[in-house]
């Protein structure tokens, strides 16, 4: 049973992530809305609130001359790779209000090959920033990472263990990109972008879409056979002593995280415990971003990830599955659909009806975790009852 | 000097010997740089601009192998890979260029190592290089 009050996802879409000549972004968020619109059994025409996001893409909002022109209100969203989580946030809040009663969520992107490039001005920063080239995100993550593996004595092969398990996730589900399994070695010896990460432990911007129906809980059980709920999302910008990208000085004392605070917020809220979680999808920009998301979300402790990695405890059949859809490793990343796709990944794993590896032993604890310039973080519990 | 900085709000000074500028919060002491009106901590607007020291020790680094997007600059066609770190000065720690010895590698660089500040030629204009701020591994505290 879902309660009054509470917030559940009655219906769930995906377009595959990958890169798709001739498909706009646009036209993938469309695949995306029937398809949930379909799972919820639900018309267009029944919403009563939507939130869209996407980076690069066009306006969200304009999906409505597609979709049908029913005058419903469009809240756009952009908030780099934490959009589809502030998506998410902003739409069970309205919910929660008593603002609307059934809302969907969506969210695209068509990014271009290569990593992303930023203007120094947009970010506070003068020229000589990038001028210099230090306006890189790749180089933030792998000096984050070498800092991290450093203070908790981490070696570098856990690097190439987080990325292989990606692949290997990723090699049976219908919607990941890079379905090609590699081996360690091979992760290992790829061509280096920023030591200590190699070519195979970045994730790409690409291309897709999600969609969720949202219903409050009174609703849920109406439509749809295994809702599951939303037991809370979190949103959090940093605090003094967080490490973000594109950061000329850093404090010495203390170190903080908008994902520490965000998680915590989020297990609070739920009235869960991480040890609860049966299966997680973290943001996994890198292979040390998936390391250190671990413990900052309170999932494990600093340091414990060597042995969780070495021992598969964080494989689909481990006891804290970790991005059983492969993550942005192996899906890539399209900013305003990313956050989306893990709580597709997590809704489909409570249902039972996970389209790659199902997570075994019937999970009913879910948690997603989206990080992004310029040091933001959401976070949400998903249940099953 | 016939170099000019990158930016002169980065030195303190005439930049020889180079001096990065940072800046001092006069309420809780917070250190920042570059120097900046306001306190990021507190938010107090009491701050002072300070010279910051000249050494340090290295507290992450990794190398740069693809060109970034512009407005990076680099002279010539073939794109020369470089590393970049973080460099911790006690009351801050300072993103930064590092140069290494053309005849050592990357891989001699270990987080605790003393560096020292330095300038490396970002590009060159017709009346002489372009430098931006740097560290070198301190041979002679090492």
């Amino acid at each position: 049973m879902t309660r009054a009050g509470s917030v559940a996802v009655v219906g769930a879409g995906i377009h595959a992530f990958g890169r798709f000549d001739g498909l706009s972004a646009m036209d993938q968020a469309e695949v995306a809305v029937r398809a949930a619109l379909a799972d919820a059994g639900v018309a267009w025409a029944d919403v009563d609130l939507a939130v869209g996001g996407s980076n690069e893409s066009g306006k969200p909002d304009t999906l409505v001359s597609r979709l049908g022109l029913t005058g419903v209100p469009f809240v756009t969203v952009r908030n780099g790779c934490a959009t589809g989580g502030v998506a998410l946030a902003t739409a069970a809040q309205a919910l929660r209000a008593g603002d609307a009663e059934l809302a969907l969520v969506v969210g695209f992107d068509k990014h271009g090959r290569g990593a992303f490039g930023s203007s120094p001005a947009s970010y506070g920063l003068g020229d000589w920033y990038g001028e210099a080239g230090l306006m890189v995100t790749t180089q933030y993550f792998a000096l984050k990472a070498r800092r991290y593996l450093h203070e908790h004595g981490i070696g570098e092969e856990a690097l190439a263990r987080v990325a292989a398990k990606a692949f290997r996730n990723a090699a049976s589900h219908p919607y990941a990109w890079r379905r090609k399994p590699l081996s360690e070695q091979e992760i290992l010896a790829a061509a280096p972008v920023n030591p200590p990460l190699t070519q195979y432990m970045f994730c790409s911007p690409n291309e897709g879409a999600v969609a969720l129906v949202l219903a409050r809980g009174d609703r849920a059980a109406d439509l749809c056979a295994r809702p599951v709920t939303l037991a809370s999302v979190a949103l959090r910008s940093r605090r003094f002593g967080s490490f973000e990208v594109f950061s000329p000085w850093l404090t010495p004392r203390g170190r903080t995280s908008p994902s520490v605070d965000a998680a915590a917020a989020a297990f609070a809220r739920a009235g869960v415990a991480p040890s609860d979680v049966a299966v997680a999808q973290l943001q996994d920009t890198d292979s040390g971003a998936e390391i250190i998301h671990l413990a900052e979300t309170g999932l494990c402790a600093d340091g414990e990830q060597d042995e969780l990695l070495a021992t598969g405890a964080t494989e689909v059949g481990g006891r804290l599955p970790v991005n059983t859809d492969g993550g942005c490793l192996a899906c890539g990343e399209p900013v305003g659909a990313s956050g989306l796709r893990q709580v597709h990944e997590v809704v489909r794993q409570l249902q039972g009806r996970a389209p790659g590896a199902q997570v075994p032993g019937d999970p009913r604890v879910g948690f997603t975790h989206v990080y992004g310039a310029p040091g933001i973080s959401a976070c949400a519990v998903l249940t099953r009852e | 000097m016939s170099a000019r900085p990158v930016d002169p709000a980065l030195f303190h000074g005439s930049g020889d010997p180079p001096v990065l500028a940072g800046s001092r919060c006069a309420d809780d002491g917070t250190v920042v740089f570059p120097a900046q009106a306001s306190c990021p901590r507190c938010s107090a607007r009491d701050v002072e601009r300070v010279a910051l020291p000249d050494r340090g020790v290295l507290w992450s680094w990794t190398v740069q192998h693809f060109r970034p997007r512009p407005p990076f600059r680099q002279d010539g066609e073939e794109f020369v890979p470089f590393a970049v770190g973080y460099v911790d000065l006690g009351d801050v720690v300072v993103e930064a260029r590092l140069v290494l010895d053309p005849a050592t590698d990357p891989d001699r660089l270990r987080i605790g190592m003393p560096m020292r500040l330095c300038v490396v030629p970002l590009w060159s204009e017709a009346d002489g290089d372009v430098v931006g701020h740097a560290f070198a591994p301190d041979e002679a505290a090492a």
